[in-house]
């Protein structure tokens, strides 16, 4: 469950982010729309802590990313825009160094890092070097590695950028599967069809504001619209669809 | 988790994950402990070789109407003067001395007759002093001519019925006292800047990989949404660094050590024997400047914009210490209690007093040692704060 009251962010005079609130359940997958350079991932980084808001508060499962930033960290995986591995470790090593750091007990670790690797079906490289490795090999071992502590709350940002389709049919499996085991899943995308396909609630963001909130049906009903597109265009108040969320790179 | 723990998990796998990176390899492991000693020792004994020669090698000398001064030329050839007869005028002089590359000595046509009366009687010298090995030459021909000119001047003494020793009003003994071992310490001024060059260099690429390449390669973020204090993941860094040049350093100076075993500085009469008990006490006294160090690199390339601009502004960095030591050779600096506080310089005199095999003198050491933990501590406090910045994510 994951709550964000007013978030605000500045960058000198931009206000990037600008008094966002949404809330999104458990069991749920919410999507964060929204043009680029709408305030997605500035938002996304507040409530994974690593930049501090200006103002507003936000809280994972009840932790306050603020008052008690360490706590909350411990319930939510994230796979920040483009992730990165370390290159000299294997698939393996590096999923198990977070998990580490996470303060997982050795034996635990390896049981569950053994376990996404099988999810995930990884068998083939977990154990090469990051090195050398694909977009997909690197996206799954980034997602193994975000999921390794077994989290609540997953947060990701603009996930499916530069995959192959394989690797985007693969990751939404995962998702829904986390959805259906009870967790609660965040994720940011300018990409209409991936987030009208998999998302049980979106939320709009543009300009740094929630521009609406609701299921893809709400939002077209709200928006006197025929598609989600067209919804999204006329809540987001701008011409050219295509520049805005013109199906990804 | 205790905060120690994430300390020592960061620090693991820095330091592992540094161990496969060949090239971060080769110049902790290779370059410093092994080629520099190399190199050191090849410019050491080109040095003896090139001293012992000079002295005794004879010197080659182009004189023109040699007949003029036999004496002269009999007493040159005792010393190990070779000459060669040659035809010029004292216009041609100039040219042949530019095309043999040698001096070359002009005796004039009334040198006989002058010195039967009595007279300065000339001789002209040509020489290039630009080039070394002629200027080497020249310095000791002038020296035998000197001393001609003095043994005549004490027979003509002699045959006034004066007493030659008048010409000598002063009798000056140079006694050197400096043992086997100062005159290699001397010979080895630039062994301490060079141990704590590539003390330095051991640390550089594990610093600047796990700061500024964390975050050019994306993981820094992911890394910072870990359930661990970013105080905590940097001194993990900071101390992996610091690792790095602690190997490097107990390696560079047994390189050192060993190299010095073999250069042949016992051919010269000088004895530089360092034994594990010198190489402990280098290590030792240059221990303080490891933290110091690998703060220093660490928070320089947190805050850089790329990896190729950590790599260039760590470079730089690594030689700052080493202006204290430049400083101090060129001003001639000796060392006292407040020059043993400057980080580097004061472990520089450390090193040498070591070479000396001087005593300790424990004020000196501790002063250093104390003024080095303190800055290294102020710097390590820094980083630590500096790393909560959100800049830090570029």
């Amino acid at each position: 469950m994951i709550d964000a009251r007013g978030l605000v962010k500045r960058f000198g005079s931009l206000t990037a982010v600008d008094g966002v609130s949404f809330s999104a359940a458990d069991g749920h997958i919410t999507g964060l729309l929204g043009p680029n350079g709408a305030g997605k991932s500035t938002t996304l980084r507040m409530l994974y802590t690593v930049l501090a808001p200006d103002g507003g508060e936000a809280w994972i499962d009840g932790a306050s990313v603020i008052e008690a930033p360490l706590e909350a960290r411990r319930r939510m995986g994230v796979l920040p825009a483009g992730a990165g591995l370390y290159p000299h470790l294997t698939a393996r090593e590096n999923i198990l160094y977070f998990a580490s750091l996470h303060g997982m007990a050795r034996g635990d670790a390896r049981a569950s890092a053994q376990e996404l690797i099988g999810q995930l079906e990884m068998q083939e490289f977990a154990d090469r070097a990051a090195r050398g490795f694909s977009q997909g090999e690197r996206l799954k071992t980034a997602l193994a590695r975000a999921l390794v502590h077994r989290p609540r709350n997953v947060l990701l940002d603009e996930p499916t950028n530069g995959l192959d389709v394989m690797a985007v049919r693969m990751l939404r499996g995962l998702l829904r599967r986390l959805r259906d085991q009870g967790h609660c899943i965040l994720f940011s995308s300018h990409v209409m069809p991936e987030v009208a396909a998999l998302c049980d609630a979106v939320v709009v963001i543009a300009h740094g504001k929630v521009a609406a909130h609701g299921t893809a049906d709400e939002l077209r009903a709200q928006a006197g619209a025929e598609s989600l597109e067209e919804a999204f265009v006329r809540l987001v108040g701008i011409e050219d669809p295509q520049g805005a969320c013109g199906g990804g790179r | 988790m205790k905060s120690h723990t994430a300390i020592w998990l960061v620090f693991r796998k820095e330091f592992r994950e540094n161990l496969r990176d060949r090239r971060s390899l080769i110049t902790a492991l290779i370059v410093g402990p092994v080629l520099m000693p190399v190199l050191f020792a090849a410019l050491l004994s080109i040095g003896i070789h090139h001293g012992r020669t000079q002295s005794t090698r004879p010197v080659h000398l182009a004189v023109a109407h040699a007949r003029r001064a036999p004496h002269l030329l009999a007493f040159l050839h005792q010393y190990d003067i070779r000459t060669a007869d040659v035809e010029t005028n004292r216009a041609g002089a100039r040219r042949l001395v530019e095309r043999l590359h040698r001096p070359l000595i002009y005796v004039s046509r009334a040198f006989g007759a002058r010195l039967a009366a009595g007279r300065p009687a000339a001789l002209r010298l040509y020489a290039n002093e630009s080039n070394r090995s002629e200027r080497e030459a020249l310095e000791r021909v002038d020296r035998l001519l000197a001393a001609y000119g003095g043994e005549i001047a004490k027979l003509r003494l002699v045959a006034r019925g004066l007493n030659p020793l008048l010409l000598t009003p002063i009798a000056v003994h140079p006694i050197d006292i400096s043992t086997p071992r100062s005159r290699a310490v001397l010979a080895l001024g630039g062994l301490g800047y060079v141990i704590l060059l590539t003390m330095m260099m051991g640390g550089l690429y594990l610093a600047i990989d796990a700061t500024a390449g964390e975050r050019e390669r994306g993981s820094l973020e992911p890394l910072l949404t870990l359930p661990v204090e970013r105080e905590q993941l940097v001194y993990g860094k900071t101390l992996a660094a610091g690792a790095m040049m602690l190997v490097s350093l107990v390696l560079t100076v047994s390189g050192f050590d060993v190299m010095l075993q073999h250069v042949g500085l016992a051919r010269l009469g000088m004895s530089v024997d360092l034994g594990p008990a010198g190489v402990a006490a280098i290590v030792l006294e240059c221990l303080p400047l490891i933290p110091l160090g690998a703060a220093l690199m660490t928070l320089v390339a947190s805050f850089t914009r790329s990896y190729r601009e950590a790599q260039t502004y760590v470079s730089l960095i690594v030689f700052i210490p080493t202006m204290p030591l430049m400083f101090a050779s060129i001003l001639g600096l000796r060392s006292s209690l407040p020059l043993m506080a400057v980080p580097f310089l004061g472990q520089q005199f450390l090193i040498m007093s070591v070479l000396r095999a001087e005593p300790l003198r424990v004020s000196y050491t501790l002063v250093s040692v104390g003024a080095t933990l303190a800055a290294a501590a102020a710097l390590v406090w820094l980083t630590g704060r500096l790393y909560r910045r959100e800049r830090l994510l570029g």
